[in-house]
């Protein structure tokens, strides 16, 4: 490809960020759709490969001694360190990179050359697994009061909606197009979720081109429509998820919100959820906290505070619990907007539908749900995950947003939920990766334009092929409290830290042994034993009547399964410590006979008051580090050897 | 004393009880010497028993003639008692916040409780300092067990039998104890196995502004090294803090006399720190404010999670030491009976799978806490609540329990007891019918004759229908040396204690109880197999000769 300047670069060192002591060279490799370092190591072939559509950004660092720092940031959140000794190579490399990783065009997206051996049928096929009219089916819909208009068919009411749209029978086309002329965009307000037990829908829109007294015949009677289609309710909520002053300073624009004396029965509630450059900076701050080298504890919580990053996803979390109780519990229908309606009400709509409806708790309503709100709707996946080289500024977590308040709700409600935090992860992934079509392009109209359909992949069939490893083994869909409206507490301790995500790559930082895991192979022996015991009973059964036949014993499941739920122990990690003085102790036995005579003052600035920053700085430099990282690497192999046979011998013995 | 003299109003009806996320309950309210008791003398409704000894401090107001009693409590509960009639309410709280701050240990409640349980393995005698030198015995020959402190006299705080290098008599001992703070001279606290390598631990040495030394204590620290090997001495104070105790006579070991030491200097507050920061944590968790800011903001300025990562990382470090460096350790701070014990508890949870399970943890609270010395009565009179001036109250045991906790959610199928049991422990540190953590030294415990007029911790909790509710259903053994992360990112606020009353925990406890669940259900499954396999084969085998022609 005429991008790569530099197809192969030899003795490239690829550094653990976590310690440098295990840092490894190999060759470092550009082709046109990744970047493949491969490890010198002589059995453990040791591979990296990271696409280049999920790099943000390429950093070079300052010369150090052993060669030209070159730091990749990638949008899953993964920092790679390479060290190239020529600074030539150097210069190629990024020079490659930066234009590798911002595609001009849609054709350059990995998703166009990513080519499993499936036939056209069953990529056509993959294509129609999440399929929307069984969503609103699902939903009971059409019904007497709601149906499809055909208005959009060809997106030209609005082009960034999708081609068939939910809008009470009672509205005339007339009714609609006029409503889309005062609406940001044409984005008229149309249904999002219905709940069939009580009639009351969330709607969504964009703002209305109200100005400062403008009002639009249509759009009151669009929206007295819908209040309507609700046939119990009085009245309906018109939820502006802006902050009021934005929603004001819209009005100078000739924009705004609406005014509650000239629609009836509508109640008006502002949420303020930022907008996306607030967003996307608070994200930003959080990043590098959660990049953060040894941090102290006050620096950690202190750049999380500063971040406000878990504010905003309470405050997200508010809006949505605010809808999903008008809707359960009040049985009132919710028009929720923003400003062009594809960002913060995506967000809020899928928020409450995820508290309303068990469905979007389980794996499959999950992929509905992200094609519904998210896809379908026009959510800017392209300007927001930053797809192709362009405009900064419209790049912004909003989805992040939304995977992490799935992830807040999770860890409130361990058992309300089918899958696993692994499955959101997943999902953050490949919205950014662009791996499969799904995620490509801003609207319906753009996707088909482009036909991805019939040039890329849907993601969802081979997410689903994975199930196994996004399920949830606490998951109990009969319980309850885990049916109906799901209430979070909001209170500020309630909203945590993602480490799983923020850190997905930091392996040292999380639990060294997995509850989820541990579970997970429980229940996988449990499905086998109860396989086995029906397989012996019948066996028994067989026996029982015909004593006098033999039937040769199949040799069981209990025979052919190993180790069971001890594997689960990542072994080399947990038996691995950390750097907890900085590469202090390797360095002691070279300082040791020197410094016997020396004077306090050495040891105040070395391991006196400020071990922190020794960790920091210490680590790369001192000599003694590297002694250290001989001898403890030879070290570690040996016991991890042996407590990998440990764990082995216990799960032969249980079995 | 009469208890009697202290209660002006015995009972009280129609009082009405509220607790968070619990129904309010309305009854008669009783006095008694040791308990405040609410009940609706109705069935199936909860009663509240509650220990005067747990009450941390007493809240009154009034709204007419309607009194209110806000009862904060030691385990950071906050209960409200609506108490009508306004004589009645105060008379009610001046009851007790009398019977709540008795002084003296004698009146405590373990002196008067009678269990209600048959006694099976007295608890008092289940951790012997013979019996643990047996099993040190079985493995090494350098130790011996020293009778020096036999009446408490070389050292009032340790208990009456150490384990000493073998080459170093009673003489040596009481000179050693003569320079170090206290008379807590160096001991045995933990031998590896592995490698033979050693935890020692002492209080700091007198050295002084002068540098005094002790060629006794130089000798015996020594004898721990083999030829030719180093050791680490972790001082668990900044090296400015120990340098300032030299002022009072304090210090810490010069390199020139002790040559074959590296000394390294942690930064683990001081008690009366850790108590403040206990009091705004608490704070924190209790705000009703709900505003973002100012939670991350007031958790950060408790420093409570700072407190947990250096006494952690100071742990980790001692058994990195020890396993990895193949060094012994000697660890120490000022006293020798707070951040010391954290450190070297700690450190034997890392490296020693035995201490992982329920025997071995009490055990070790036991060895490393109790007869180590730590002050329990001073150090948990008062907690979070208290308005009393504070003395030397510190949640020294309790950060040990949290950094423990820590280890735990790293590590959850290492364990054999789960977070419930860390708990009860915290709980019974504070307030409790059992004379365990009564007094403040082996010499004290021995004086209040406790073994023979308090009934042990231990003899409750290790009865198998009690100890059921303690064991983490994910346990398997495993020998290896468990290394946690320190990173803040890998430290977790311990919600079961700090937000324990402010939450619901529904949803938590019905994970917990379909985590259970799921496993039972998987050993229920595999015995029944067995049993068929069995019985299949069973069948084959007196099927078979009928089969062959």
């Amino acid at each position: 490809m005429e991008h790569i300047r530099m197809p192969k670069v030899e003795n490239v060192r690829l550094v653990d960020r976590s310690s440098s002591r295990k840092s490894q060279v190999g060759t470092l490799y550009l082709t046109a759709t990744h970047t493949i370092f491969v490890g010198k190591g002589s059995e453990d072939r040791n591979e990296l490969w990271v696409l280049h559509s999920l790099v943000c950004n390429i950093v070079k660092h300052k010369a150090s001694q052993s060669g030209y720092p070159l730091l990749i940031h990638c949008k899953n959140f993964q920092v790679i360190q390479f060290i190239i000794l020529q600074e030539s190579d150097l210069h190629n490399v990024y020079i490659s990179l930066t234009r590798l990783s911002r595609p001009e065009k849609y054709e350059e997206l990995y998703c166009f050359s990513f080519n499993p051996a499936v036939d056209k049928a069953e990529r056509q096929h993959s294509w129609d697994f999440i399929d929307l009219k069984a969503e609103y089916s699902r939903m009971g819909l059409p019904n007497k009061l709601w149906h499809v208009t055909p208005i959009n068919r060809d997106y030209r009411v609005c082009d960034t909606y999708p081609a068939d749209l939910f809008v009470p029978k009672s509205v005339t086309l007339p009714v609609i197009v006029g409503s889309s002329k005062f609406r940001s965009r044409g984005r008229f307000p149309t249904l999002s979720y219905y709940c069939k037990e009580n009639h009351a829908t969330i709607c969504r829109s964009s703002q209305p081109l109200s100005g400062f007294s403008a009002r639009c015949l249509e759009d009151e009677q669009m929206l007295q429509a819908i209040m309507k289609s609700n046939p119990g309710s009085r009245f309906m909520y018109v939820v502006d998820t802006r902050p009021k002053l934005n929603a004001m300073a819209n009005r100078a624009a000739g924009k705004g919100y609406e005014n509650e004396d000239n629609y009836c029965n509508i109640k008006f509630q502002f949420i303020g959820i930022e907008n996306i450059h607030v967003m996307r900076n608070s994200q930003q701050k959080l990043i590098e906290v959660s990049a953060l080298r040894s941090p102290s504890m006050g620096e950690f919580l202190l750049g999380l505070e500063n971040s406000d990053w878990l504010k905003h996803i309470r405050s997200i979390m508010e809006a949505g619990i605010f809808i999903s109780k008008a809707v359960a519990d009040e049985g009132v229908s919710v028009l929720v907007h923003c400003s062009d309606g594809w960002d913060r009400t995506s967000q809020v709509c899928s928020v409450a539908s995820v508290l309303l409806d068990p469905y979007y708790r389980t794996i499959k309503g999950m992929m509905v749900l992200i094609e519904k709100d998210w896809v379908s709707f026009g959510h800017k996946f392209s300007h927001r995950c930053g797809h192709l080289d362009g405009e900064a500024k419209e790049v912004s977590p909003v989805l992040d947003q939304f995977l992490e308040c799935v992830w807040q709700l999770m860890d409130q409600f361990p058992c309300a939920f089918e899958y696993n935090e692994k499955f959101l992860i997943s999902i953050h992934n490949h919205v950014y990766s662009s791996h499969y079509g799904n995620f490509i392009c801003n609207s319906q109209k753009e996707r088909k334009d482009l036909r991805i359909r019939e040039k890329t992949h849907s993601i969802w069939p081979y997410l689903m092929e994975n199930k196994l490893d996004f399920m949830n083994p606490l998951f109990k869909p009969d319980q309850i409290q885990n049916q109906g409206l799901l209430r979070p507490s909001t209170a500020p301790y309630c909203f945590k830290y993602w480490r799983r995500l923020y850190n997905r790559f930091d392996r040292e930082l999380h639990p060294r042994q997995s509850e989820l895991d541990c579970l997970m192979a429980v229940k996988d022996e449990t499905q086998q034993l109860e396989e086995e015991m029906a397989l012996y009973e019948q066996k028994l059964a067989v026996l029982d009547k015909e004593r006098a036949k033999i039937l040769y014993m199949q040799k069981g499941v209990l025979e052919s399964r190993q180790a069971l739920w001890s594997v689960p122990l990542d072994v080399s990690l947990a038996n691995t410590p950390q750097d907890y003085l900085g590469g202090f102790i390797g360095g002691a036995p070279n300082v040791f006979t020197s410094q016997q005579g020396e004077k306090e003052s050495t040891e105040f600035s070395l391991f006196g008051d400020k071990p922190k920053s020794s960790d920091a700085e210490n680590s790369d430099q001192e000599s003694g580090v590297a002694d250290f990282s001989c001898h403890s690497s030879g070290e570690e192999s040996l016991p991890s050897e042996d407590s990998v046979k440990d764990s082995d011998e216990t799960g032969h013995n249980r079995a | 004393m009469e208890f009697a003299e202290l209660i002006k109003t015995p009972r009280v009806d129609g009082v009405i009880l509220h607790r968070p996320f619990m129904p309010t309950v309305e009854g008669t309210l009783c006095l008694t010497g040791h308990h405040i008791i609410l009940s609706s003398r109705q069935d199936n409704t909860e009663e509240l028993w509650l220990l005067h000894a747990n009450i941390d401090s007493i809240e009154k107001r009034f709204v007419g003639s309607l009194g209110t009693i806000i009862v904060k409590c030691k385990d950071l509960r906050v209960i409200q008692l609506d108490i009508p009639g306004m004589e009645e309410c105060l008379n009610i709280a001046s009851s007790v916040e009398a019977l709540s701050t008795l002084d003296s240990v004698s009146l405590m409640y373990p002196f008067f409780y009678r269990p209600l349980f048959e006694v099976i393995e007295d608890g008092w005698q289940l951790f012997v300092p013979e019996e643990a030198f047996k099993d040190l015995e079985s493995m090494t020959d350098e130790w011996r067990l020293s009778e020096v402190n036999k009446d408490f006299s070389v050292c009032p705080s340790y208990p009456s039998l150490l384990t000493v290098p073998k080459d170093i008599d009673d003489e040596s001992l009481i000179k050693a104890a003569s320079f170090r703070h206290g008379g807590r001279f160096p001991v045995l606290s933990y031998y590896h196995k592995k490698n033979g390598m050693v935890m020692m631990r002492a209080a700091q040495p007198l050295t002084g502004t002068n540098g005094r030394r002790c060629k006794e204590d130089e000798k015996l620290i020594n004898a721990t090294l083999c030829a030719g090997k180093r050791g680490y001495i972790i001082d668990t104070r900044t090296i400015a803090v120990a340098q300032q105790a030299k002022a009072r006579g304090g210090g810490f070991e010069q390199e020139a006399n002790y040559p074959q030491w590296r000394r390294i200097h942690k930064a683990i507050e001081r008690s009366n720190i850790l108590q403040e920061s206990l009091i705004k944590l608490v704070e924190a968790c209790n705000d009703q404010s709900h505003n973002m800011d100012r939670w991350l903001s007031k958790l950060e300025a408790s420093n409570w999670q700072s407190h947990v990562k250096e006494i952690l990382t100071t742990a980790c470090l001692a058994a990195q030491c020890i396993d990895r460096e193949g060094a012994s350790v000697l660890v120490h701070g000022s006293e020798g009976t707070d951040s010391t014990l954290q450190v070297t508890s700690l450190a034997q949870i890392i490296l020693d799978p035995a201490c992982r399970t329920i025997r071995g943890f009490e055990a070790l609270i036991e060895r490393e806490w109790l007869q180590a010395g730590h002050p329990f009565q001073q150090r948990c009179a008062q907690s979070a609540y208290s308005n009393g001036k504070p003395r030397s109250e510190a949640p020294v045991f309790l950060l040990f329990l949290d950094c423990v906790w820590q280890i735990l959610r790293q590590f959850p199928c290492s364990f054999q007891f789960s977070e419930s049991f860390l708990i009860m422990l915290f709980e019974h540190t504070y307030a409790s019918q059992f004379g365990t953590f009564l007094g403040n030294s082996v010499a004290e415990r021995a004086k209040l004759q406790l073994s023979h007029k308090t009934v042990s911790l231990w003899s409750w909790v290790n009865r198998p229908q009690e100890l059921e509710r303690y064991l983490n259903p994910l346990y398997e053994a495993n020998n290896l040396v468990i290394w946690p992360s320190v990173a803040p990112q890998s430290l977790l606020l311990w919600e079961g204690v700090f937000l324990r009353w402010n939450r619901s925990t529904k949803c938590l406890d019905e994970a917990y109880q379909e985590m259970v669940h799921i496993i039972e259900y998987n050993k229920e499954l595999q015995n029944k197999v067995n049993s068929l396999r069995r019985q299949l084969a069973q069948l084959e085998t007196e099927d078979s000769p009928l089969q062959t022609p």
